[in-house]
């Protein structure tokens, strides 16, 4: 099967069988970096540019060690450092990068669509690594990577995801990769923060963790986004954390082998208590270098359907 | 399709057993030996070769296994790019004698892949190539060490080294384009 994507944006418009084709080529890339020399000349004479426009350091930093694993010469351009302070429009950035000679583009944006806006008018292969609250397909596709490192398949599997689901694009393209290869997905927090396409995307929704967390083979914790709380969408933080942070009691419910998850940074005391921040670091810290393995795969194969086009 | 039968199972057999005692002669024997087969038919003959070295040495060289995808000299304008397979060369290579096994040598640009990639997993002290067919029309200057069957080929013709593993039976055959 050959990969059609020239532009990877978000899960939602990815079938099964694409999402898989990136974690298959995903578990090849990881030898790679388990070698003495990490570098492999796939992307030699490549030209990858790094356009952040909201603060990043590890999925930056991931991409950024993908892009070099693959010998793919790199540009960073970040929000204080560049022009864009002076006014220019993104597309004006952008279509500057493109003539500097970048063939791709990863880009972090805060509006949600931006990738898609690059995507429709430029040459180059756009890679989303986050928009606003929408999709986060890197930061996804390394999560169901770990997932199925550590249970040996997805389907089936009953995976709760805590949080504001609102505002978190983690969550939104988790859901949708999750449904998409056959885990019940259950997502729970304060109605006030239960989007709705989570209907569409035919996971549960519940308000309760107890209740969600009955059985589940996996736990994904969102981070709240204090950043993009811009009304009041649950009455404090300790009212939050006492029922939606995860403790060691409200886990009692979950499956015996659960697995905790947490795109990071962890607010610990309030989403996972510390105790249990501990025992899942060991996942986290998987998950950090898995997502260098996932990342470069994704390069490879945008790349090679750009080539196609 | 005319298609040519170049070698059945017993010849493909005996090549086997006469590659591996020309390997051994060559090395002086398997002490500092490590295989390494190029996916997919590669890494089968390469399997062969071991077994056969254990049962006349009674010594179990280290096999690994090279997918050349990322190395590949044409990902620049190849239309669609092969899927990345894993490589798995759990030792080291250093001041080894590797052995590098391949089912067809043609333009030889597979084997400067594959030679690139070992050379990233470190100093070997030599890297010989073994290759089941060799059907000419070399790219590179790159010749095996340890060849099963030399044949004139037309570069319209398909050669096709089958194996049980892969294929149900072993043979080799030339396809008229």
């Amino acid at each position: 099967m050959s990969f059609k994507h020239k532009h990877i944006l978000g899960l939602e418009e990815l079938t099964a069988k694409e999402i898989t084709l990136i974690l298959d080529t995903a578990e090849s890339m990881k030898e790679v970096s388990e070698r003495d020399i990490k570098k492999v000349p796939a992307l030699r004479g490549v030209t990858v540019c790094n356009l952040f426009y909201e603060p990043s350091t590890r999925t930056r930093s991931s991409f950024e060690i993908a892009e070099k694993r693959l010998s793919a010469d790199v540009l960073n351009f970040t929000l204080s450092h560049s022009s864009v302070t002076k006014g220019e429009t993104l597309l004006d950035t952008a279509r500057n990068l493109e003539a500097m000679g970048a063939s791709v583009i990863v880009i972090r944006h805060p509006l949600s669509g931006a990738p898609w806006l690059l995507a429709k008018e430029l040459n180059s292969s756009i890679i989303n690594a986050g928009d606003g609250s929408h999709e986060h397909p890197s930061q996804a596709l390394l999560d169901l990577f770990t997932i199925r490192k550590i249970k040996g398949k997805i389907k089936g599997l009953k995976v709760v995801i805590v949080g504001d689901i609102l505002h978190s694009r983690v969550a939104r393209s988790n859901v949708w990769g999750l449904v998409k290869l056959g885990a019940e997905v259950r997502v729970v927090g304060p109605p006030t923060l239960i989007p709705r396409y989570i209907k569409k995307a035919k996971a549960k929704t519940f308000y309760n963790l107890e209740e969600a967390i009955k059985g589940a083979d996996v736990v994904i914790m969102l981070r709240i986004q204090m950043e993009r709380q811009e009304s009041v969408y649950f009455p404090s933080l300790r009212e939050y954390s006492r029922f939606y942070g995860l403790t060691r009691e409200k886990l009692k419910g979950a499956d015996r082998d659960v697995t905790v998850m947490h795109p990071g940074p962890i607010n610990r005391g309030i989403e996972l208590s510390s105790d249990i921040a501990d025992d899942a670091s060991s996942v986290i810290l998987d998950q950090v270098s898995n997502g260098i393995a996932v990342r470069m795969a994704m390069f490879y194969l945008a790349a090679s359907a750009g080539r196609n086009q | 399709m005319a298609k040519k039968v170049l070698m059945d199972s017993e010849t493909i057999d005996r090549t086997i057993v006469r590659i591996t005692s020309e390997i051994l002669e060559k090395n002086k024997g398997a002490k500092e030996l490590v295989v390494v087969g190029v996916r997919t038919r590669g890494v089968h003959i390469a399997e062969r070769i071991v077994k056969r070295i254990n049962k006349l040495e009674k010594i179990k060289p280290p096999m690994g296994t090279l997918d050349i995808t990322l190395y590949r000299d044409d990902l620049r304008r190849k239309t669609e790019w092969p899927k990345v397979e894993r490589t798995e060369i759990p030792f080291s290579v250093e001041d080894k004698e590797v052995i590098l096994v391949d089912d067809v040598i043609y333009t030889g640009r597979t084997t400067r892949a594959a030679l690139e990639e070992i050379m990233d997993f470190g100093r070997p002290s030599s890297i010989q190539l073994v290759t089941m067919v060799d059907r000419g029309h070399r790219e590179l200057p790159i010749q095996p060490d340890y060849v099963g069957i030399v044949v004139n080929t037309l570069s319209s013709e398909k050669v096709r080294v089958h194996l049980k593993e892969t294929d149900g039976k072993d043979e080799v055959i030339v396809k008229k384009g």
